[in-house]
């Protein structure tokens, strides 16, 4: 028996999230006392995965596999679990990965819980916590077929250094074909993407037009962060939809997320409680969003923000 | 073109969640039942595609009675028919194979529903249909033209869209952008009249095995109140980020 975890790569480099779901199988791995195969797709750097526990890596090296299709990956991972007679599948929560996930499952026969937060907190049964409910509550999930799988929330375990002397080994799987086609990619370059970002800076209708939005790219530039925005923002058209966060927009797991000039709908908080450290911007004591956040400051976007970039440069420069 | 839209019945947005029997039940009491936002989107543009082009739209759902105002709600808004699975929703797997089963048995040619719910955040039923069904399966939409037999459909990524074609049967797991939210329906009182004399038709469910089940829940742990720093000492911001939050 062995635990699979599923790295995804971009453009033949490990994903961050690759590292964090390889740290957590290796601790699945250690529960079950077993041990962690990790499959790779295109990538050359596999032996990168040793740090984080990876004892056997499984690579696919096929240029048919260089854009993404999710019913192929599906039936890579179930040649790879029945190869490696695996228990446990367990995936990030990118967007490709949520895509395969329910295929994988019904192709493995396999009970799946996604938005996993923490480590098991019993193998027999076989019981996870993951967050429902919009992050506003938590289920324990048993899952009761023989293969399990699992999507790991991001952010929500933690990337862990825990060296093995693992193997790469070179596998063939074989693929089947499919008639839905990918045309065309677009994809935001030279931005951090909400998904990826360890910081968000968001703004909201306290800023009154898009021509203000000049201090919030700025801010996020100084900080390395995404850029993002509220519902009504989005709608107004100030930005576009891909920035909207919140329930029926996009979630955000970050580490930091700075609101500035948002009130704070339940729908926002909605999709923002899962990042770990909340700061809010807004004039309005009694806006609900202080009560979700952290830190906070009652005062106007348009002093505070020129302010805080200022001081961000000058703390980044003495940090460097 | 023979469209189903999934359909999930959910506690309202704006509810407060709580549970009851020592945190394994969740407690419905003055809970409102809403249609899962994610399907609007899907239900909006099945409503689109019956107007524009021409489409008979059934919805479904799985869950016992006390769904039926949210599936009348769909007929309201212009579906013109529905189907009740007589079995709790549980367990996104078995609700995949329960609706598998209707398709496989009354042939569509496009499956929509959200792309996860609101209230278990699965995003495991549209895919698992597929999955099950052997159809093709797009997850993430945020666009989808037909024309004939032939699908163009975009899907988000991290960072942007891919899109994709593919021919029908298609089964789409649909997000904002679908169609946009202004866009959403409100049944009018012409809509709830007809609703009430168009076809529900309750079927009973063929599998009772489970893949999962919730064996408690758990809410947040409270959060500490929130530390303000003046508005003329960013200062203090920055050095609780840096050194107490240790984010920046």
């Amino acid at each position: 028996m062995s635990v699979l975890v599923l790295a995804e790569s971009s453009n033949g480099k490990f994903k961050k999230s690759s590292f964090e779901v390889t740290s957590y199988g290796k601790k699945v791995a250690e529960q079950l006392n077993t041990n962690l195969v990790v499959l790779t797709v295109n990538t050359t750097d596999n032996e990168t995965l040793y740090k984080y526990g990876a004892e056997k890596v499984l690579n696919v090296s096929n240029e048919a596999l260089t854009t993404f299709n999710a019913k192929t990956i599906a039936n890579i991972v179930k040649q790879a679990v029945e190869k490696e007679n695996v228990e446990v599948v367990i995936l990030d929560s990118n967007a490709n990965a949520l895509y395969a996930a329910p295929l994988i499952a019904v192709n493995i026969n396999a009970g799946y819980a996604s938005n996993t937060v923490a480590l098991p907190s019993s193998t027999t049964p076989f019981i996870v916590k993951r967050k429902a409910f919009s992050n506003k509550a938590f289920n324990n999930c048993e899952i009761s077929t023989a293969i399990k799988v699992i999507s790991l929330a991001k952010n929500s375990y933690g990337i862990f250094e825990n060296e093995v002397s693992g193997t790469t080994e070179s596998f063939t799987p074989e693929l089947t074909s499919s008639n839905l086609t990918s045309e065309s990619i677009e994809q935001t370059t030279g931005k951090v993407t909400i998904a990826d970002a360890d910081i968000v800076v968001s703004g909201g209708r306290g800023l009154k037009g898009p021509e203000n939005w000049g201090m919030i790219e700025e801010l996020a530039s100084v900080l390395n962060a995404a850029t993002a925005c509220s519902k009504p923002v989005s709608d107004l058209g100030w930005r576009p939809h891909s920035e909207h966060v919140g329930q029926t927009g996009k979630p955000v797991a970050s580490n930091l997320y700075i609101a500035i000039g948002i009130s704070g709908a339940i729908q926002h908080l909605a999709g923002i409680n899962s990042s770990k450290v909340k700061v809010v911007i807004n004039t309005d004591a009694e806006a609900p969003f202080f009560k979700a956040a952290d830190y906070g400051i009652i005062g106007d976007a348009f002093e505070v923000v020129p302010k805080l970039i200022e001081k961000l440069k000058k703390f980044k420069a003495n940090n460097a | 073109m023979k469209i189903l839209v999934c359909i999930s019945n959910v506690p309202d947005t704006t509810s407060k969640i709580n549970f009851v029997e020592n945190d394994t039940k969740f407690d419905s009491n003055g809970v409102q039942y809403v249609i899962n936002p994610y399907d609007e989107f899907a239900l909006t543009r099945a409503m689109w595609f019956k107007e524009k082009q021409g489409a008979s739209v059934t919805v479904i759902s799985v869950g016992d009675a006390s769904i039926e105002p949210t599936l009348r709600k769909a007929l309201a808004i212009g579906a013109d028919n529905a189907i009740r699975i007589n079995t709790p929703a549980t367990d996104g797997f078995t609700v995949a194979k329960e609706l598998a089963e209707v398709i496989k048995n009354d042939t569509y040619n496009l499956i929509l529903a959200g792309k996860e719910s609101i209230d278990y955040n699965g995003g495991m039923v549209p895919g698992m249909i597929a999955g099950l069904l052997d159809y093709n399966f797009v997850n993430a939409c945020v666009s989808l033209e037909i024309e004939g037999e032939k699908a163009t459909i975009a899907r988000e990524i991290d960072g942007g869209k891919e899109v994709l074609t593919c021919n029908l049967p298609l089964v789409i797991a649909g997000q904002k952008g679908l169609v946009e939210e202004k866009d959403l329906r409100i049944p009018n009182m012409r809509g709830i009249m007809m609703a009430r004399k168009k076809p529900l038709t309750i079927i009973e469910p063929t599998t009772n095995d489970t893949a999962t089940a919730t064996t408690s829940f758990e809410k947040p742990t409270a959060k500490s109140a929130c530390k303000l720093v003046d508005a003329d000492n960013v200062d203090e911001l920055i050095n609780l980020l840096h050194n107490e939050a240790k984010v920046i």
